[in-house]
């Protein structure tokens, strides 16, 4: 079990009533004990350390905070730990194995679809969704799935060319040809 | 032994994928919020709901009971520290924390310290604050009134509202030039106030240590040199026991220059805990209380002869700062670079006047994706010109090509100073007009108006001044602009390169290796690059005005030249010849005559270390001040055509061409990414997005979903074209660009909305150009204009 906040010494006063959830981070089950106000962004980066998702805006509007919430994108930063529990949840982190990286990755990569990085993983996210639910997307299906997600640096133009890309990759053509 | 080749080993020109990639992709960015310190507590600061208003008491006692809470700070603690009132980089002061009045809707009024953040947020909200309201102040014109309220009662010698008068050009001679005039065309505009929202908003971790008296402080700036002099100043602790750390920035764009009241007070709570101190800001904090970018009022005239050519202009600006004169800004010059309007053109004679007033808005006046308010110039410009070629009847592209700088004519010297020393102007301009369809557009818009459509042109063509220095004119609160780097080569030939500057986006860590690749042959693979800490970065002013790659970029060539200096005399060493006799190619010298003998830049690089001639210091290590001897000037030729509908006054974007000249390339497609990304924060501006306030004060763009920014959705495609004009004084032969396109973009917009309803009788719509405003200015045939408070919206 992982304790929330472990860099804070004091324990929760006794008082704050907590709830055990069990959510499926990356494919690995994770027990928690959260307060039921808890933000589901708030116990990805500080509870699992999965800094890998942001916090942008607090209102559901810049999709840095992107997760796949059983497969389909949510903004964390608007959902509450506690009804993540019994679902799956992935992360960035869980896009790539240690050798490998997802082609969105790779897209993003060789087509400079990300500058600061910062909205970059939720960009990613969404972007996987759609391409597992429609492998051969035009270039305004990507823009209408990726609405949800804003960018201050790149313009888009090279974010959908990444996803292009990596659509091309996973459909087993050559992107660079 | 075949030359190596440029391209293969990531040097210039090569449009390297970034290495900064590898951790963003993976989720492994490190930014300030993902950084944990042992012991660390959390920050959250109260914030005014009011514009200007007396604080009679503030009661903090309900806050301090909530368990968990370590620490409750008021304008009171701050003033027995002698820390409630901070410098701001234009020679003004600050409240850190609220102590007689308030004087904006978010400044800072107190803040808790606590065990987590959610601890700190509900102990905020337990702060009673007793406010006395005072009449707020939402415009110039209301700062100037008779009666207006005294914003800055704090201030000796602060009689009215005005923060300055300011002038520069030549009053006489641009009079005459009005005198001689065939035809006058005048122009009066508001761009509106905006802010760079970047998407990580401010934050910082202080960690004080009492033990060895260090200040460590991890914190979102692109200046971290000018944020330990001035921690140095305000805090009074010793410069050479403060680190500041800039680690991963999620976008900057200008937001994250100056110093805000929360980075001094996490300083002060981690002193007073001995415990570091986390604070990272929300997202309306970020939106209502930092630098923001323009709000000025221009009245401009161009002064003509018949036959197109200019023969003077005027220009006047009203300024609004906000409550505190915060601008990061050039310290001789209090309206920024405004004086580099009409750069791009020939006219004999300028003159421009600026007014600044405070009001009780938000304080900063930053440079939002812009060199210092040149944003503001070139939109003014480019409006003006727009407004006088039509007064004329003369065709927008033939009036530019009449008043354009003509390539033979460099080095030019503007009618206000500066001095333009390249650039091909009318090439640019051509090609745009090739691209976009110049030439059939007369009859398309013709074909589109039987369809009921509108369509319009719009051109904008400038050249804009960045990469300030030189350290003569330019410097900020006394500290002059140069820039630095440090490079390191070690024994197996790898390096690792240092700069003063901070990369937040631009893609230093791929760029500068490829400087030092172009210079000596090095791979750019084999070199690391590290920018963000004080303690190992050479000193520098960092990376804001597209000051980078000209001025640390320069920096970064010229170390690589000491070291290949130095490499020199170790290659004439291990090849037993005199230096005279040693020629350089791409990683190599080889003896004069003799090709096939030479040693590379790794064989030196080891010898560095393990034979180097007698009498020579060991190593192979260097550092270069770069001090500019002028700016650098890049061109750029934007067009854009739209499409209105009538019916609603929406537009949409047809086809935007992009002709950039911002000499040689280092990473084409690092480029290519900033002019997109700066075309698309023009297009915002032109668009969508601004930040108003109501007439008690209240800012009405708190957040995304009233501060609208485009998405991939409505965000057009645009199509970029390229051309090389080398700087001549920059190393390289580089100019900077992370900006022409937020600078130069607007305008193109504007002009193309405006062309396409001005036979309306229409002049001027001001920015934003939403439907609504579009659909009004398209049915009444007059004017809108943006001028807060009145919303038209």
């Amino acid at each position: 079990m992982t304790s929330l906040y472990d860099e804070v010494s004091p324990a929760p006063a006794a008082d704050v009533p907590t709830k055990r959830v069990t959510i499926n981070v990356n494919g690995e089950a994770r027990t928690v004990d959260v307060e039921p106000r808890l933000l589901l962004a708030h116990l990805l980066r500080q509870g699992l350390k999965l800094t890998g998702t942001h916090t942008g805006c607090d209102t559901t509007s810049c999709g840095t905070c992107t997760v796949l919430f059983d497969g389909r994108p949510v903004k964390s930063c608007t959902m509450l730990a506690v009804q993540a529990d019994g679902h799956e949840v992935e992360t960035v982190e869980g896009m790539s194995s240690a050798s490998e990286l997802h082609p969105v990755q790779e897209g993003f990569k060789q087509e400079h679809g990300l500058q600061c990085g910062y909205c970059t993983p939720g960009m990613m996210l969404a972007a996987k969704a759609l391409l597992e639910r429609n492998p051969d997307p035009t270039e305004d299906e990507v823009r209408w799935a990726l609405s949800g997600n804003l960018c201050r640096c790149t313009g888009y133009q090279n974010i959908v060319k990444s996803v292009l890309w990596a659509a091309q990759k996973m459909r087993g053509q050559n992107p660079e040809a | 032994m075949a030359p190596l080749d440029e391209l293969k080993i990531g040097g210039m020109g090569a449009s390297r994928r970034r290495v900064e990639d590898n951790r963003f992709i993976r989720g492994k960015g490190r930014y300030v919020d993902d950084i944990v310190l042992p012991g660390m507590l959390h920050m959250e600061v109260l914030r005014s709901p009011v514009a200007h208003a007396r604080i009679k008491s503030i009661d903090t006692s309900a806050a301090w009971e909530i368990p968990g809470v370590r620490l409750v700070l008021t304008g009171e603690t701050m003033a027995a520290r002698n820390l409630a009132w901070m410098p701001t980089l234009s020679y003004d002061t600050q409240a850190v924390l609220a102590t007689d009045k308030v004087r904006f809707q978010g400044q800072e009024v107190a803040a808790v310290v606590a065990d987590d953040p959610y601890i700190a947020k509900d102990a905020c909200s337990k702060i009673v604050v007793e406010y006395e309201q005072l009449p707020p102040i939402v415009n110039p014109v209301q700062a100037q009134a008779p009666d207006a309220p005294l914003i800055r009662d704090d201030k000796e010698n602060q009689p009215t509202n005005k923060i300055f008068d300011w002038e520069i050009g030549d009053k006489a001679a641009t009079d005459r030039a009005f005198a001689e005039a065939d035809v006058i065309s005048k122009t009066e505009l508001h761009y509106p106030r905006s802010h760079p929202s970047p998407l990580e908003p401010c934050g910082s971790i202080a960690d004080y240590d009492r033990a060895t008296g260090k200040l460590t402080v991890y914190m979102t700036t692109q200046a971290p040199h000018i944020i330990r002099a001035a921690v140095a100043m305000v805090a009074e602790l010793p410069e050479h026991m403060i680190r500041i750390v800039s680690p991963d920035l999620g976008g900057g764009f200008g937001n994250k220059v100056p110093i805000y009241p929360g980075y001094v007070v996490s300083i002060l709570a981690s002193i007073l805990t001995e415990r570091p101190v986390k604070w990272i800001e929300d997202k309306s904090g970020n939106l209502i209380s930092t630098g923001f970018g323009r709000d000025v009022y221009l009245q401009g005239e161009i002064a003509m002869r018949k036959d197109g050519k200019i023969l003077g202009m005027r220009m006047h600006t009203i300024s609004d700062h906000g409550a505190f004169y915060a601008d990061a800004q050039p310290t001789k010059f209090k309206i920024g670079l405004m004086h580099s309007a009409f750069a791009c053109y020939d006219i004999p004679a300028a003159h421009l006047t600026s007014e600044g007033w405070y009001t009780n808005k938000a304080p900063g006046g930053v440079a939002y994706r812009c060199s210092f308010r040149v944003t503001e110039a070139m939109f003014f410009q480019e409006r003006m010109i727009h407004n006088a070629a039509n007064d004329l009847g003369m065709d927008q592209a033939e009036f530019r090509r009449v008043n354009l700088v003509k390539d033979d004519m460099f080095p030019y010297r503007t009618a206000f100073g500066f001095l333009t020393d390249s650039g091909q102007y009318k090439k640019c301009l051509d090609i745009g007009l090739e691209a976009i369809g110049y030439q059939n557009f007369k009859a398309e818009q013709e074909e589109a108006r039987k369809r009921g459509k509108l369509l319009g042109i719009g051109i904008s063509t400038m050249t804009e001044p960045l990469g300030a220095g030189n350290s003569r004119e330019y410097d900020i609160i006394g500290i002059k602009m140069f820039d630095s780097a440090e490079l390191r080569v070690h024994m197996t030939g790898k390096a690792i390169l240092r700069t003063g500057a901070k990369t937040q986006g631009q893609g230093h860590e791929t760029t500068w290796a490829q400087i030092v690749a172009h210079e000596l042959g090095i791979p750019a693979d084999d070199i690391v690059v590290e920018e963000g800490d004080t303690d190992t970065a050479p000193f520098g002013m960092g990376t804001y005005a597209s000051r980078s790659t000209p001025v640390a970029g320069a920096a970064v060539a010229m170390v690589s030249r000491k070291i290949r200096a130095k490499a020199r005399k170790i290659a004439a060493h291990l090849l037993e010849v005199s230096e005279e006799d040693i020629e350089w190619e791409l990683g190599r010298f080889y003896v004069r005559g003799n090709p096939e003998r030479g040693v590379t830049i790794q064989d030196c690089a080891l010898a560095a270390y393990s034979n180097v001639p007698d009498g020579m210091e060991p190593g192979l290590e260097n550092n270069a001040y770069y001090d500019p001897p002028n700016l650098t000037w890049p061109f750029a030729a934007y067009i854009c055509k739209v499409e209105v509908d009538p019916a609603t006054g929406v537009w949409d974007v047809l086809k935007f061409v992009a002709v950039d000249d911002c000499g040689v390339r280092i990473n084409p497609m690092v480029v290519e990414g900033q002019i997109m990304g700066g075309l698309t924060e023009a297009y915002a501006m032109a668009n969508m997005q601004y930040i108003t306030f109501d007439e008690e004060g209240n800012c009405i763009g708190a957040n995304y979903m009233d501060y609208l920014l485009p998405t991939a959705w409505e965000t057009p495609g645009f199509e970029l074209h390229e051309v090389v004009t080398p700087c001549p004084h920059h190393p390289i032969g580089a100019k900077g660009i992370g900006e022409c396109a937020t600078v130069g973009g607007p305008a193109a917009f504007v002009n193309a909305v405006i062309n396409a309803i001005e036979h309306t009788g229409v002049r001027n719509v001001d920015m934003p150009l939403m439907p609504n405003r579009v659909y009004e200015a398209l049915k009444t045939g007059s004017d809108i204009s943006g001028m807060p408070p009145v919303r038209v919206d």
